[in-house]
């Protein structure tokens, strides 16, 4: 009994995790039509950044969190005005093939950097260990990791329904060009998202170290459990991915732990399944293209 | 004349064989006895062009864009393995045509899958596919031999005369014959009412239904005609090299593959052929300067192409082939350029 909960627990703090993670391309991919198959790499920068803080300059695990999601979302910004603009408007192929490119060069540069071995980041000794609740083992980590992500994603939901930004962004993912002729600036609207969902992305990355595991292949190895979240959990609103990356997270921790054989198969199993089943995802409404 | 004559007639003139494609195949042909040195990446080459062709056929084609087509390689690549391996079929043409089919089985059954949602769903479920299939050949590492691969594969005579020998002149000369031969089969497949009807449906699927052509019977029909090439590759890819290993599913193999094709363009056969030229080439140009890291020249090229246009790039290709054709034939005549590409 007890096992089971420790796995949910950890099958939940790891769809948390995911959600950070791919809630940025949620809004890329899902809202502006975008596919972003180098959504891993800003979470890697995130990573490194936070890595490299740490281990080098000693700074505060603390601080170099938000400093992860700063460089993340500066990154973000930087590349969407200079490149990513320039191709809302071309075919899915051409965004493929660009996001596949600029995978490669992160996956590279990272590796010429930093070396193709695997890093961790040195956790303060609070985070260590585990806390007994109620005679079910849970790791300070990962509860910390549930707390700051569940935060998140209340502040994201009530960002998004509530204030003007929230609705400027939702029109002007309906209609851009209604959205523009009511006076909403949808090229700034559109960057400061991407950049926000790299940024939250790095703050991901540098969270997943631990748990993941950072290398730079780590655009590769979690480009599909990203897409998988965006495309399962449909785009309609961020309750849909929330509710794919929590379901991804405990069936793989579960599908790990009573079926290890069967590896990832469960998962590609499970997305292809929901895929053909309702092709526009669980929670998604009808796809305009 | 009437319309429907006129359409006919323009296919059937865009059918006929030209000049500039008995040229390249000379070309090649040429190539092969010019650099006898150079037999293993040549067949490499080649190899990398019949796969590049086989994606040419569903993206070029039908406009399906796909992000697992190793997948359809690692079939045939690890069939052919096995039954070189386990001795159930020696002669290698024979294996080479069962494990196409055997690719070809997995096409057909996974195109009910593709055929569904748009280009998103489609690239999610191709990949999901490769994924799946990657993830099965490392849970049954029993009987695919896991990250190690198939090892001490024993390739027979081709049709009992002809050895593979250690310089890889037979294995050459056997990827090529192989590749022309299908090559042929897609020219054919291409121009044919089928193939047009392809384009129809890459143009604009409901369009495409509304005159009456079965969308999905004609894309599972192609989806499944270009596995089975895939297949061939991949089996090709065993008897020529003796090895199979997981890799042969690994992802950076459908995206190399769409940035081959892409450098020589979608749509005209010919690009998937000129891009895995290209590629290689390229390839060892990167890793003769930074051998590890050559991958990140790679993803710079991608981006660069997108950047800059891929229409724009073929057609500064083209400007100079463009102006010798003009001096010899007439200010009319150009080389082609692909056929989703003009304005």
């Amino acid at each position: 009994m007890t096992s089971i909960l420790t796995n949910l627990f950890d099958g939940v703090a790891y769809g948390m995790l995911l959600f950070v993670l791919a809630c940025g391309l949620a809004v890329t991919l899902g809202l502006m039509n975008f596919v972003n198959l180098a959504h891993g790499a800003f979470a890697m920068a995130g990573g490194y950044v936070c890595a490299v803080l740490v281990n080098q300059s000693g700074w505060p695990f603390f601080v170099a969190l938000p400093l992860a999601f700063v460089a993340s979302a500066a990154i973000g910004v930087v590349l969407e005005r200079s490149l990513y603009r320039h191709l809302y408007a071309r075919s899915h192929l051409d965004q493929v093939l660009f996001s596949v490119g600029l995978v490669f060069m992160s996956v590279a540069a990272v590796d010429y950097v930093m070396g193709s071995s695997r890093i961790f980041i040195k956790l303060p000794a609070v985070l260590e260990g585990q806390i007994d609740v109620f005679g079910v083992g849970v790791g300070r980590y990962r509860l910390m990791i549930i707390v700051i992500c569940g935060l998140l994603t209340a502040g994201l939901q009530l960002v998004l329904a509530r204030t003007r930004f929230g609705s400027r962004l939702r029109a002007a993912v309906d209609d851009p060009r209604a959205a523009s002729g009511l006076g909403i600036n949808v090229p700034q609207v559109f960057a400061l998202t991407f950049a926000f969902g790299c940024g939250l992305a790095g703050l991901g990355g540098a969270l997943s170290a631990e748990i993941l595991g950072l290398d730079p292949y780590f655009p590769l190895k979690f480009m599909i459990y990203f897409l998988i979240v965006v495309t399962v959990g449909g785009s309609s609103s961020i309750t849909g991915p929330f509710l794919a990356s929590l379901l991804l997270g405990i069936a793989d921790v579960a599908g790990k732990y009573y079926v290890p054989k069967m590896g990832p198969f469960v998962i590609y199993t499970l997305m292809i399944v929901i895929l053909i089943w309702r092709p526009n995802g669980l929670f998604g409404r009808t796809a305009t293209r | 004349m009437t319309a429907q004559a006129d359409v006919g007639y323009q296919a059937r003139q865009h059918g006929r064989w030209q000049w500039s494609e008995a040229a390249f195949w000379v070309l090649v042909l040429a190539c092969v006895f010019l650099f006898p040195s150079r037999y293993l990446i040549m067949t490499e080459i080649v190899r990398l062009a019949l796969f590049a062709l086989s994606l040419d056929l569903i993206l070029g084609y039908a406009g399906i864009v796909s992000l697992g087509h190793a997948a359809f390689f690692g079939v045939g690549a690890y069939c052919a393995g096995l039954l070189a391996l386990h001795g159930i079929i020696n002669e290698p043409v024979i294996a080479l045509v069962v494990a196409g089919l055997a690719a070809m089985a997995v096409g057909f059954l996974t195109s009910f899958l593709v055929i569904r949602g748009a280009d998103l769903t489609r690239l999610m479920v191709t990949l999901g596919i490769a994924l799946l299939l990657e993830a099965l050949a490392e849970r049954f590492s029993n009987i695919t031999g896991g990250t190690d691969g198939l090892q001490g594969i024993e390739m027979q005579p081709i049709l009992g005369l002809f050895a593979f020998d250690m310089f890889g002149r037979t294995g050459l000369f056997y990827t090529l014959a192989v590749l022309f031969l299908l090559f042929l089969l897609a020219r054919r497949v291409v121009h044919s009412p089928f193939g047009l009807s392809l384009r129809a449906i890459r143009n604009n699927p409901l369009r495409a239904a509304a005159i009456g052509i079965p969308v999905n019977r004609r894309l599972i029909a192609i989806y499944t005609l270009s596995a089975f090439y895939a297949g061939i590759a991949g089996a090709l890819f065993t008897q020529t090299t003796a090895l199979a290993s997981l890799d042969v599913f690994a992802f950076e193999r459908s995206a190399d593959l769409m940035l081959m094709l892409v450098i020589g363009g979608t749509g005209y056969l010919y690009g998937g052929l000129i891009g895995a030229v290209v590629f290689k080439i390229l390839q060892e140009l990167f890793s003769t300067i930074t051998p590890q890291y050559w991958q990140f020249w790679i993803g710079l090229v991608l981006v660069v192409m997108v950047l800059v246009g891929r229409a724009r790039i073929h057609r500064w290709a083209l400007f100079v082939p463009n102006l010798i054709i003009r001096q010899v034939a007439g200010r009319k005549a150009v080389v082609a350029l692909t056929d989703n590409e003009a304005p």
